[in-house]
C-alpha cells in the first residue's frame, strides 16, 4: 500500500485521531446529540471533567464509511484516546462506571461525580424525564 | 424486520458456545440490546469481543439493525 492517498476524508480523519488525544466521533455536537448513544456517552465524558474534541458525522455519510472502515467498528460514537479506539456508548459507559475511563483519560475524576454513568435517554425513548426533586421521598 | 429470536439464533450459531440474551429496546424491531457469554471471549479485549459479535451481523448494522447495543462477558 502506498502512503499517497486518494481518500482525502480518510485522511482526515486519521489526521484528526492523530491530533487530538481525545476525541469522540459522535451523531450530532456534545450541545446537541442527535442519538441517545452519542448522548450518553458525551454524558460519561463530561462526567469525568477530561477535556475531549466531538466530530459530527452527520454531515456527510462519507465520514462513518471511511471512519468504520479505518476503525474496523460499525456503529457510532466512536471513542479514541491517543490514537487508539476505546470503544462505543457500551464499552465508554462500563468504564466510566469502573474507574477505568478517567485513568484511560489520565484524570481524577471529580468528588461529585456519580457512580452509574450519567443516564441519557435511549434512542426512540420518550424525551428526557425531569426529576421533580419537591416530592418527598423520605 | 429482524427479530430478537433471530438476533439470537445468528450469534449463537456463529460464535461455538455462545448464549445470548436479545432484547428490543424500542419495541421497534430495529434497536436491539444484546447480552452475550461466549468461551471465546476469555481471550480477547472488550474492543475484540464486541467486533466479533458486530462481524456476525455484518452490514446489517446500520442497516436493517439500527443499533446494537452489546454486552459481553467469557462465562
Amino acid at each position: 500500500m502506498s502512503e499517497t492517498t486518494e481518500n482525502p476524508i480518510r485522511e482526515a480523519i486519521a489526521e484528526a485521531i492523530r491530533d487530538h488525544e481525545v476525541i469522540l466521533f459522535m451523531k450530532g455536537t456534545p450541545e446537541r446529540p442527535a442519538c441517545g448513544f452519542s448522548a450518553r456517552t458525551v454524558a460519561a465524558l463530561e462526567a469525568t471533567q477530561a477535556p475531549f474534541a466531538a466530530v459530527d458525522i452527520l454531515p456527510d455519510p462519507r465520514i462513518r464509511q471511511e471512519l468504520s472502515a479505518l476503525s474496523n467498528w460499525p456503529t457510532i460514537p466512536q471513542l479514541f484516546v491517543k490514537g487508539e479506539l476505546v470503544g462505543g456508548c457500551d464499552i465508554v459507559t462500563e468504564m466510566y462506571e469502573s474507574g477505568e475511563l478517567a485513568e484511560v483519560l489520565g484524570v481524577e475524576p471529580p468528588a461529585n461525580a456519580p457512580d452509574e454513568a450519567p443516564k441519557a435517554a435511549e434512542p426512540g425513548a420518550p424525551p428526557l424525564q425531569i426529576d421533580n426533586n419537591l416530592v418527598d421521598r423520605s | 424486520m429482524p427479530t430478537t429470536d433471530e438476533l439470537k439464533l445468528r450469534i449463537e450459531t456463529a460464535i461455538p458456545g455462545a448464549s445470548a440474551q436479545v432484547i428490543d429496546l424500542t419495541g421497534g424491531g430495529d434497536h436491539f440490546r444484546a447480552s452475550v457469554v461466549a468461551p471465546e471471549f476469555a481471550d480477547m479485549s472488550r474492543i475484540e469481543q464486541h467486533r466479533r459479535v458486530y462481524a456476525v451481523f455484518g452490514p446489517d448494522i446500520g442497516g436493517p439493525i439500527h443499533a446494537l447495543s452489546l454486552e459481553t462477558r467469557a462465562e
